[in-house]
């Protein structure tokens, strides 16, 4: 494996790249470490919108604007929504933590090495080409609507059966 | 646009000129819907004059409150969560900023033009629920509080129908893209006949109806202002605000109005465009350089006429029950907004 030269990378995106990184690592211990559970909410907030960063940096517009939407539009509303319903004590609170947090920790090691694992057997040293144009977001639906259809529908059958759930638990006549 | 100019601009002039051109296309539309609708249309149906004194009819009235503002004390409650407290109306006014980044509003006066501009614009617009709940949250007052879980709650239900009325849209026009929907509108017939185009708005006008009552909704104007109701929760997520954080939050109330209703007229009434077909334009590359500065215009004035409704009923209408509000979203404009889709659909195919 021979070192890899400026002119082969694009130097302006993994700067970018790295900022973010390190943005999203801050953020992710401080949803861990923090006193306040609308805080960790926040700092969630941080480390999704990274994760839309990244996507853009990838040129893969439409993942990102996806990511905005469902996880800090919606998911993290409902979070908050629910945390605000349920306890909203401003200040640090110290029944935080549950017995079981040490667990955590081998748990993120293992599925850290595993996906580390995973993406250097599959790339390797390979430089992945540089798209020219963002990929269209026809391209994108052409994809999971022809080869990816079945996985696809299987996914729209989980999420209706957990909404179907939700309201059967909801519901109390 | 910059290269029409003929002159080398060097990027960070660019830059620059994006920034000043995006304050602008927030800002001007803000402080003319709050000093026409807001001092004087309301005046008007109320009769009585409104701010006369500040300037001929009272024009600068909209300086001396902002002056007003600027003035006072930045004053935060001893009990709240100071930082979050800060923040919460940034994020609320930045969400309008980048709102308006990917409208278009002439054949190259674009701030960004991107594929998936639609979804982008709707996606950035739920974010601003994040920065309206955190500061009900942070502000230590119940009233605040409820305030913020109302509008959480109204903006939630009320996102959904504005999303599945756009898809409408997206579908006739074949693209997410904003200016590829001022295209096809502009360059459709009517059954062979150009010489309006073919607005969205004419096969539409479901979505375009829901689209509207969404946006009344999403920007928590009567009758969808149970958030801040002002008789029973003093001013909602923003009572403990003043001075300049009152001040950002007002803006971004007006300024998002102004960005809603810029995305409803080029997904609905055309956008910049003029039919095309009156100058025999029939590609994008062939308009002429002039659009560049009229289409602004016509941006703006259909920009005024939609706030115009949505102020119109926010000054005539009561105040809807927060049952009624969510049944009105989920069990009416939900289904309808379904239905709309599933029509378009189908139509879309066989035609």
């Amino acid at each position: 494996m021979s070192a890899l030269l400026a002119s082969e990378v694009n130097v302006a995106q993994n700067v970018g790249f790295y900022i973010i990184a390190a943005l999203m690592v801050y953020g992710a211990l401080r949803v861990v470490s923090t006193r306040n559970v609308v805080h960790a909410a926040l700092w969630l907030v941080v480390v999704l919108g990274g994760v839309a960063a990244q996507y853009i940096l990838a040129a893969a517009e439409f993942v990102a604007v996806s990511q905005v939407m469902v996880y800090i539009g919606a998911v993290m509303v409902l979070f908050l929504f629910g945390i605000m319903l349920t306890r909203a004590t401003i200040g640090a609170e110290s029944d935080l933590n549950n017995r079981g947090w040490g667990i955590g920790i081998p748990v993120a090691a293992l599925l850290l090495a595993v996906m580390v694992w995973a993406i250097i057997d599959e790339f390797g040293s390979s430089i992945i080409e540089e798209p020219a144009q963002p990929m269209p977001t026809t391209a994108l639906s052409d994809v999971f609507l022809r080869e990816g259809l079945v996985p696809f529908l299987a996914l729209s059958f989980v999420l209706l059966a957990a909404a179907i759930g939700a309201i059967v638990l909801a519901r109390k006549d | 646009m910059i290269a029409q100019l003929a002159v080398e601009i060097p990027y960070w002039g660019q830059s620059l000129l994006r920034v000043v051109g995006g304050l602008v296309a927030v800002l001007l539309p803000a402080g003319t819907i709050v000093y026409l609708f807001l001092f004087k249309m309301m005046s008007f149906m109320q009769s009585r004059l409104g701010p006369m004194e500040a300037g001929p009819f009272g024009s600068m009235q909209l300086f001396a409150e902002v002056g007003k503002w600027l003035q006072k004390e930045d004053i935060v409650p001893e009990n709240a969560d100071a930082r979050i407290y800060k923040i919460a109306p940034i994020i609320v006014l930045v969400s309008t900023f980048l709102l308006v980044v990917v409208i278009p509003f002439g054949p190259d006066a674009w701030f960004t033009n991107f594929s998936a501009g639609v979804f982008y614009a709707l996606a950035i617009g739920s974010v601003s629920v994040i920065g309206i709940l955190v500061a009900g949250w942070s502000s230590a007052n119940k009233y605040s509080l409820l305030g913020g879980l109302r509008a959480a709650g109204q903006l939630i239900a009320y996102e959904l129908p504005m999303v599945l009325a756009v898809v409408g849209v997206v579908i006739q026009a074949g693209s997410m893209n904003l200016q590829d929907i001022v295209m096809a509108q502009n360059t459709g017939e009517i059954f062979g006949w150009s010489g309006i185009g073919f607005p969205f708005v004419l096969t539409q006008f479901v979505g375009f109806l829901i689209f509207m009552i969404a946006v009344q909704a999403e920007l928590t104007q009567a009758p969808f202002d149970m958030p801040i109701a002002e008789s029973e929760l003093v001013s909602g997520y923003m009572t403990e605000y003043s001075g300049f954080r009152f001040l950002m939050f007002f803006i971004g109330e007006f300024a998002t109005a102004g960005v809603f209703a810029l995305i409803a007229s080029v997904l609905f009434l055309g956008g910049w465009g003029i039919p095309f077909s009156w100058f025999g334009w029939e590609t994008i590359d062939q308009v002429d350089n002039w659009m560049n500065i009229a289409g602004p215009l016509i941006m703006f004035t259909k920009m005024m006429v939609l706030t115009g409704i949505i102020m119109w009923v926010r000054f005539s209408y009561p105040r809807f029950r927060e049952d009624q509000l969510q049944r009105f979203a989920w069990k009416v404009l939900i289904p309808l907004s379904l239905a709309n889709i599933a029509v378009t659909a189908i139509v879309k195919v066989v035609v």
